[in-house]
């Protein structure tokens, strides 16, 4: 705990770094979730071979995984960023492609008799109907990301994972402790966050 | 609002792996302004054929024409914008407010924001919910009545000359269903446009339809006024249908007795 009260800027420094990351990776995680997402929502047996495979990247350790990134493509950020990429695939994908599922048949047959474009009916009906599942993936994605992005502070990629493993080296144990305590802080506040998120989109005002 | 005349000659459709057809040959000549409905027993093709006409459901020979020029040959999407639409289950969007429900058409047809206000304005009155109540609200919060009546409102919105109606009563109770039937004919009167409706509640159709068409098995068994079906049953299982009708008295009572 002294760690913490000693140096806040730093660790507020490497907490900032961390959710930069970490928000960096979501956000290309979605960008290639979603279209994989409403390919496995449209083909039932595209979804199996597709879910099966994300799902077995999922089961890699992580250490092991980041060993072979590191091999692949050097230290720095880069190695932990794929990985984070490729672990909420399986999360993401798989919320993505129920969500979009679990609407009601009639309102997707409404929105094509009247006359709206597949692209239509993805952006204006599905979409926003399938939001609050969606949300529901990227906040679980999210709060494993923050979690697994302390492995970045081993393959010099910064964050909060370098006062742990600063720590572990130096056996430091106030580092530890601090970087712990940071990495769960965050964790918790965006789960918070997107679960507020997702509670309005549920029982939202939009027009 | 004008009125589409449809034509369907030589309809079929078939299911993949199927070894007859679901539906067909049917020939079938809507007038324009004309109300039809689709009676027949679950499994006879009504539905199937009602989708024909808006291409929901493609077709494997024949074609349909409407106001003269072959479906095929125009835009899936156009076409539908121009088609009405309404199903039991309403299909409103349960994200969208009532009038957003309503106007939906109206905005894929880019219409300018005053004139779709206005018609949401006029179409919640036309099926008599009251806009300054209903506008806003969510479809979860109207009872099952209300939303027949977002759904009728909605179908019509963007001035359709073809109105696609599928058992849009179907799940309510017998005295709301009543009351909307009755006002389902005074709103096509009102408004003139072509209807096409799926009912397989004999009495349903009597009430509401100039003529009508039974289905059995996927081809026409009969077609023709009510009264008509009801006084010379082409076949035995017309005469079956409509056997235990009710609404044939009424409507009988209605005609006018010539001297």
């Amino acid at each position: 705990m002294s760690y913490l009260l000693a140096h806040p800027a730093r660790v507020g420094a490497l907490a900032l770094a961390h959710a930069a990351l970490v928000t960096g990776a979501l956000a290309a995680a979605c960008a290639i979730a979603l279209p994989l997402g409403v390919l496995a929502a449209r083909n039932a047996r595209g979804s199996v071979v597709l879910l099966g495979a994300l799902g077995a990247i999922y089961t890699i350790p992580s250490l092991a995984l980041l060993a072979l990134l590191v091999a692949a493509c050097g230290l720095g950020s880069l190695p932990i960023f794929v990985a984070l990429v490729a672990y909420a695939q399986f999360v993401l994908v798989r919320n993505i492609a129920a969500g979009i599922r679990s609407i009601d048949p009639a309102e997707r047959d409404a929105a094509v008799a009247m006359g709206m474009t597949p692209r239509d009916v993805l952006m204006r009906v599905e979409f926003p109907l399938a939001m609050p599942v969606i949300v529901g993936g990227v906040r679980i994605a999210a709060v494993a990301m923050i979690a697994l992005a302390t492995l970045g502070g081993y393959v010099g990629a910064g964050g909060l994972g370098s006062l742990i493993f600063t720590g572990l080296a130096l056996h430091h144990t106030d580092e530890i402790v601090a970087g712990s305590i940071a990495s769960a802080t965050l964790a918790v506040l965006v789960d918070v966050t997107l679960r507020g998120v997702e509670r309005a989109l549920r029982y939202g005002v939009s027009r | 609002m004008s009125a589409a005349r449809v034509v369907l000659e030589g309809v079929r459709v078939r299911y993949a792996g199927a070894d007859r057809d679901a539906l067909g040959p049917i020939d079938l000549d809507v007038a324009a302004g004309e109300f039809i409905a689709l009676v027949g027993p679950s499994g006879c093709g009504k539905t199937t054929l009602l989708r024909t006409v808006n291409r929901l459901q493609p077709i494997d020979a024949g074609r349909i024409t409407i106001d003269g020029t072959n479906s095929e040959e125009l835009d899936p999407v156009t076409l539908r914008r121009s088609i009405g639409y309404a199903i039991q289950a309403t299909g409103l969007f349960s994200h969208m407010s009532v009038a957003r429900n309503v106007g939906i058409v109206p905005e894929l047809l880019r219409w300018d924001r005053a004139r779709i206000d206005a018609r949401i304005d006029a179409m919640l009155e036309l099926v008599r919910l009251d806009p300054v109540r209903y506008r806003d609200r969510r479809p979860r919060e109207l009872s099952g009545g209300e939303a027949q009546r977002v759904g009728v409102a909605r179908a019509l919105a963007g001035e359709p000359r073809l109105l696609l109606m599928d058992e849009p009563f179907g799940a309510l109770d017998a005295i709301v269903r009543r009351e909307l039937q009755h006002e389902l004919r005074d709103i096509i009167a009102r408004v003139g446009t072509t209807t096409i409706f799926v009912t397989h509640d004999v009495n349903e159709a009597v009430r509401l339809a100039d003529r009508i068409v039974v289905l059995h098995d996927g081809r026409i068994e009969q077609c023709g006024e009510p009264l008509e079906l009801a006084d010379r049953p082409a076949t035995a299982f017309v005469r079956a249908l409509f056997a235990s009708d009710d609404a044939i008295a009424e409507r009988r009572a209605a005609r006018p007795v010539h001297p």
